[in-house]
């Protein structure tokens, strides 16, 4: 067991843990925070992306231990205080960018990541940069239109709703 | 996963120190690594973490040629070379995808020397020369087939230094599912000696294309390459393609990679 | 858009804000008190016998509480099939036993033979690995056509073969369209695969079983599309617990595509285990697990045969499909390939004789069952296909020889035993032309062709059976449960609503759309009601999510429930009104007495309902609930048109999709977003089939594509926008809101259509090439070129 600390939505968490934990089940068991999810092994489906010194991390794929001291942010902390949604995830719900919700929180995070980057992206740009989330049950269609919408672009010809 | 022990020095003398016992074994990104633990396929038991050692990191230029921290990850290097080495940059730019290319190394990279890897064809197509601890390695002498390189017990890779080429392109034709490179091109023109290599057909993992060098150091055209692919004896088939797929794919990509580089 | 957000209304989904922002609640974000961990053993061999079994460096291994065998569940019943599939020779199916845990044998990699609970899922898997098992290896059983060879290796020794069952439909037609066959003036053969596919939910399994000592009573949470099934299955015929001592929750669950539906043997052991070591017992697949043990989908190998006369007019349909059971039968697995299949085998057209063979086979693989469109994408693919080169063949349009053999007039009886009850295939196609911009396709594929790329055009249609199913009749077909759906309507006292479906939603958005049907009915705000599901304790009944039956069976249940309930509070309105109850109308959340101002609020009514102070007690009970099962007269028959355009690289091989158009008619639509959703969804699942995935077993049963890795899920960057559009309805018939689902839809007709664009691609750069076995990937495409 090692003691690892870290700021986990602007919170400093402090925990002891088997040096073997992985971030995303140090969120998920120790912290409880169980918006992270995990859907694979190989670090490909990106159900576990969080944000580690404001990059864009596999979750599952980088031990606990190699986040002491950073600031961790995950999918509980992106809407306001007071409940009000960010503006990405306002635009997931706007336009049906999930359905059973299980990749929901790693695809939301990866857009996050994706417009501090890259405020306006392009369609192509944005189906490139999610090829490390895997979702079932959109075709990606709205999540696409979702993350241009949340850009500010005008996706209302795109497909009728 | 096995239990492990995580050690996180400071200094490369003292990882060099934690590497010393046979048990011990790197963390760099650990893109590769931890995958592979968690199916229990590689149990150390102690890692050394890279991450913290302050002589592995950042990417320096010099004088015509640029060299890059071991623990540089995919998308500092494609950030910092976009302008200096965009062919490098390209390469590294489209690795995996964004939250891997924040973590997976360059050093990692190429010590695992996965037979699919770009690195390696950027390494040996760029003419690197491999630092580690101990002595420079060029490219051309540090890849030895399949996840086997030069590195010795307890060595490991501190930096690899790119000298610019005059024209440089990567060219990479994607496996559908693992989006490693199913064939990937990397050619680097220096003056009149070009270099090409290619990562993701061989059985013996990433090697140079001789034949097309010697084409192109003459014309440096995508036309000097018509007609040629390597030959397929010896390249991998899979449920993926076929050698001779492979080694069709080896000649397409290598003309779009001249093509780029020689735009 | 309906301003009431009812029926008609794109809603936004109420569900999403608790998946936004991370407080959904899975099955594994469960954990219960004092709960152990199990990791199952699994063969790593295809097929082999067990001579034995050391489990003692095992047991005694740190953490570890028991490590349970097949001997521990003799006891026990099998994990049982619900679909009894009758032969051509009236003889019922092989049916072998499916153990919870391997006995004396294994028969596909994968199979668990042991396993270990321990205080911790670490503990679990290190003492796995100090369980010593001696399997002497058998040859595996791998290709179908080889399996029924004379001789042939056997996966079950006490089965007479590895033929499950030799099915044929309509039995009494197949001399009929033999004959009409041979004296055909045009005869179009075509031999296919149905590559065999993973699922794939993002969200692998789980199951965690509990057991209350003191009331002898349990509870499993899982990730089920039916969790009242799973407690059917579960309860009466593996472990013998009566329904109101078990209770089974889903709660929101990851995606489910079919491969939830069935009852699987990790359920069944937490529920068992959790008793025996009396603690609450865990298990999570990990991905790899989940491609050993969920259940696979499609797998047939078929030659299709059309008879056509001189103009093109269909005459007679012959097919002989292979289709893989794995080493097991899972719970619906026999029905697929052969009533979800054979009769859809007419498609969209008049064709007056049809004859299905199918025969199923054990082979040493991971069993096959429902996977989203189940049978229905088999058939429309062999069909579509075989359109396709038929008009190739006869040099007529691939649009006009579907117009030409067009059913237009329903009521319609197919020879394979459906009665299309509605439908428009010429306004569906019309539709589609104009969205899909056939007209400007030979411009775009100009301007493709300057680019070095080849363009194709492929069309299609397809039509599905959904609605499953009129309970009467699988009954007599060989379901072992009835298909209805039930719901009950629960008014509280201030006129909120509360409905319990045991319809499940998994990602389909019922706790939306559901409300809206229940607010238009009444007239109040959506946000009054409120659906609960997904837990047997608090859901009467239910038959669950599955062949796009939630809102035409579930909804159906729900709509007659919620009638029962406003037809009393009519009389209660009634009574406080002091008029007659036929003279009372529910409008906009008021009763008035028809042609005067007198009414009264829905709220009031509620209201007296649950405080009978003025209240007719001599004819009426106080509260307001009712319940109603709905058991469908028909299937319902969403049906389309599909069309797409695709570039193929002529130096790879590679195919990318350039447009997509699907023109749906599912009947009447209650929330366009979420049906957009799911046509999307579906859309990319069949281009998935079609260009990416393929689950691939050597000769040895091993499994090739054991990971994300060789398994190839398609990203977003593999697909484009899709064009769709559900104006052309024709609502059904026969239910009461003229549903018909669109959940499978997507999946179903795209296959074909990447296909037949392809091999219009290829042809018309020159290439003689009629047919590319899915899925369509660079290496295969460009072999294809090369001739």
């Amino acid at each position: 067991m090692t003691e690892v600390s870290m700021t986990v939505n602007g919170r400093p968490v402090r925990a002891d843990v088997p040096d073997n934990t992985l971030l995303a089940d140090f969120l998920r068991e120790n912290l409880e925070l169980t918006g992270t999810h995990v859907g694979c092994d190989t670090a490909q489906c990106g159900a576990c992306v969080v944000h580690v010194n404001g990059r864009a991390v596999k979750s599952c794929n980088i031990f606990a231990l190699e986040c002491e001291g950073a600031e961790v942010a995950t999918i509980e902390g992106e809407a306001a205080p007071d409940g009000t949604l960010s503006a990405i995830q306002q635009a997931f719900q706007d336009h049906h960018g999930l359905q059973c919700g299980f990749c929901t929180p790693g695809m939301v995070m990866s857009a996050k990541a994706l417009l501090a980057e890259n405020p306006e992206p392009t369609e192509a740009e944005i189906r490139a940069y999610l090829k490390g989330n895997i979702c079932r049950c959109t075709g990606y269609h709205n999540i696409v239109r979702a993350i241009m919408a949340a850009s500010g672009q005008d996706v209302s010809n795109i497909a009728a709703e | 996963m096995y239990e492990v022990i995580i050690t996180r020095p400071r200094t490369l003398a003292e990882a060099i120190d934690l590497l010393g016992s046979d048990e011990s074994q790197p963390l760099a990104g650990g893109q590769t690594l931890i995958p592979t633990m968690k199916q229990r396929l590689a149990a150390p038991e102690t890692l050394v973490s890279l991450s913290g050692v302050k002589e592995l990191a950042g990417i320096t230029r010099g004088d015509g040629e640029i060299t890059i921290g071991a623990t540089a990850t995919h998308a500092e290097v494609a950030r910092e070379l976009a302008d200096s080495y965009p062919a490098l940059a390209a390469l590294a730019g489209n690795i995996g995808d964004p939250a891997v290319r924040n973590r997976g190394t360059i050093g990692g990279s190429l010590a695992n020397n996965d037979p699919a890897a770009d690195y390696p064809a950027g390494a040996l197509g760029g003419n690197a020369t491999i630092i580690t601890n101990d002595r420079e390695i060029p490219a051309d002498q540090f890849f030895g087939g399949m996840f086997t390189t030069a590195l010795l017990e307890g060595e490991i890779i501190t930096a690899v230094k790119f000298p610019l080429p005059d024209a440089a392109a990567y060219a990479k034709f994607d496996q559908p599912a693992s989006r490693f490179a199913l064939a990937g091109v990397f050619v680097a023109r220096f003056g009149d000696v070009v270099r090409v290599a290619v990562t993701g057909a061989s059985e013996e993992g990433v090697f140079r294309w001789e034949a097309a060098e010697q084409a192109l150091s003459g014309d440096f055209s995508a036309a000097a390459l018509d007609g040629m692919k390597p030959d397929a004896v010896g390249m991998i088939g899979d449920l993926h393609g076929s050698p001779e797929y492979r080694a069709h794919l080896v000649g397409v990509m290598a003309r779009r990679a001249v093509a780029v580089a020689a735009g | 858009m309906p301003a009431d957000g009812g029926i008609g209304a794109s809603t936004r989904r109420r569900e999403d804000v608790r998946f936004l922002t991370g407080q959904g609640r899975y099955t594994d974000d469960i954990n219960i008190h004092n709960q152990a961990h199990v990791f199952f053993l699994r063969s790593d061999m295809a097929h082999g016998r067990i001579n034995g079994i050391d489990i003692s460096a095992a047991e005694k291994m740190p953490g570890v509480l028991k490590v349970f065998t097949a001997a521990d569940f003799a006891e026990v019943g099998g994990i049982p099939c619900g679909w009894q599939v009758t032969d051509r020779f009236g003889e019922p199916m092989q049916e072998p036993k499916h153990p919870v845990l391997a006995e004396g044998f294994v028969r596909h990699v994968g199979e668990p033979i042991a396993a270990v609970v321990a205080d911790t899922l670490q503990q679990a898997r290190d003492a796995a690995e100090a369980i010593e098992v001696d399997i002497e290896a058998l040859p595996a059983v791998v290709d179908m056509a080889a399996a029924l060879e004379d001789g042939a290796q056997k996966v079950h020794e006490d089965l007479k073969s590895n033929l499950c069952y030799d099915w044929g439909f309509v039995e009494e037609n197949r001399d009929a369209v033999d004959e009409a066959i041979r004296k055909a003036p045009h005869v179009t053969t075509l031999e296919l695969v149905n590559q065999r596919l993973v699922a794939n939910p993002v969200e692998p399994r789980v199951a965690i079983g509990v057991h209350d000592r003191a009331d002898d009573e349990y509870t499993l949470y899982t990730t089920s599309q039916n969790p009242h099934v799973i407690r059917l299955l579960m309860g009466a015929f593996v472990l013998g617990i009566p329904e109101h001592k078990l209770r089974v929750v889903s709660p929101d669950v990851g995606g489910g595509f079919g491969t939830k539906i069935f009852h699987y043997q990790e359920e069944a052991f937490c529920t068992f285990a959790a008793k025996v070591v009396n603690r609450p017992v865990k298990w999570r697949a990990s991905r790899s697990e989940a491609f050993m043990s969920d259940a696979q989908g499609r797998d047939h190998v078929t030659k299709i045969e059309l008879a056509l006369d001189e103009e093109g007019h269909f005459l007679a349909i012959r097919t002989s499909t292979l289709a893989n059971m794995g080493a097991y039968l899972s719970t619906f697995a026999p029905s697929v390939p052969t009533w979800l299949h054979g009769t859809l085998m007419a498609g969209n057209y008049r064709t007056p004789l049809i004859y299905v063979n199918v025969r199923a086979v054990f082979t040493n693989t991971v069993p096959v069952d429902a996977y989203r469109g189940a049978g229905r994408p088999e058939a429309t693919f062999q069909l579509e296909r075989v359109i396709d080169k038929a008009a190739r063949e006869l040099g007529i349009d691939p649009v006009e020889i579907r117009r030409r053999n067009f059913i237009t007039e329903f009521p319609y009886e197919t020879p394979v035993a459906l009665t299309y009850d509605t439908g428009d295939y010429h306004a569906t196609m019309d539709k589609l032309m104009e969205l899909a911009d056939r007209d400007g396709f030979e411009a775009r594929a100009a301007e493709s062709k300057k680019r070095g790329r080849l363009r194709g055009f492929g069309v299609n249609c397809y039509i599905e059976a959904c609605g499953i199913a009129p309970s009467n009749l699988v009954g007599q077909l060989g379901a072992r449960a009835g298909l209805y759906e039930s719901a009950t309507v629960r008014v509280n006292a201030t006129g909120s609503v509360t409905v319990m479906t045991g319809s499940h939603s998994h990602g389909q958005g019922h706790e939306t759309a559901f409300p809206q049907v229940i607010a238009s009915m009444i007239g109040i705000d959506p946000s009054q009601v409120e659906i609960v599901h997904g837990d047997t304790a608090r859901v009467p009944m239910g038959m669950g999510t599955y062949g796009s039956r939630s809102l035409a069976v579930g909804g159906s249940a729900m709509v007659r429930a919620a009638e029962k309930v406003i037809d009393k509070a009519r009389k209660i309105a009634a009574h406080l009104l002091e008029a007659s109850a036929e003279d009372i109308e529910l409008k906009e959340g008021r009763f008035t007495v028809k042609g005067t101002d007198k009414s009264v609020a829905w709220g009031d009514v509620t209201l007296a309902a649950y405080v009978p102070h003025n209240y007719p007690l001599e004819d009426l009970e106080p509260g307001l609930e009712e319940t109603a099962f709905y058991d469908p007269a028909n299937f319902t028959y969403p049906a389309g048109a599909y069309a797409c355009e695709v570039e193929v690289d002529p130096e790879t091989g590679k195919v990318t999709v350039e447009r997509f158009a699907a023109v749906d008619d599912f009947g009447t639509i209650v929330n366009p977003m979420i049906v957009d959703g799911q046509v999307h969804g579906g859309l990319g699942q069949g281009i998935g089939q079609a260009l990416l995935e393929g689950c691939v077993y050597d000769d040895e049963g091993q499994l090739l594509t054991a990971s994300y890795m060789d398994y190839a899920m398609p990203r977003a960057d593999d697909l484009p926008f899709y064009s769709v559009d559900h104006s052309c309805a024709t609502p059904c018939t026969h239910n009461p809101l003229g549903v018909k689902g669109c959940g499978e839809a997507g999946c179903i007709g795209s296959p074909p259509t990447i296909v037949n664009a392809v091999v219009d691609a290829l042809q018309r750069a020159g290439h003689d090439v009629t047919h590319i076995d899915m899925p369509l990937t660079p290496s295969r495409v460009w072999a294809a070129m090369q001739g």
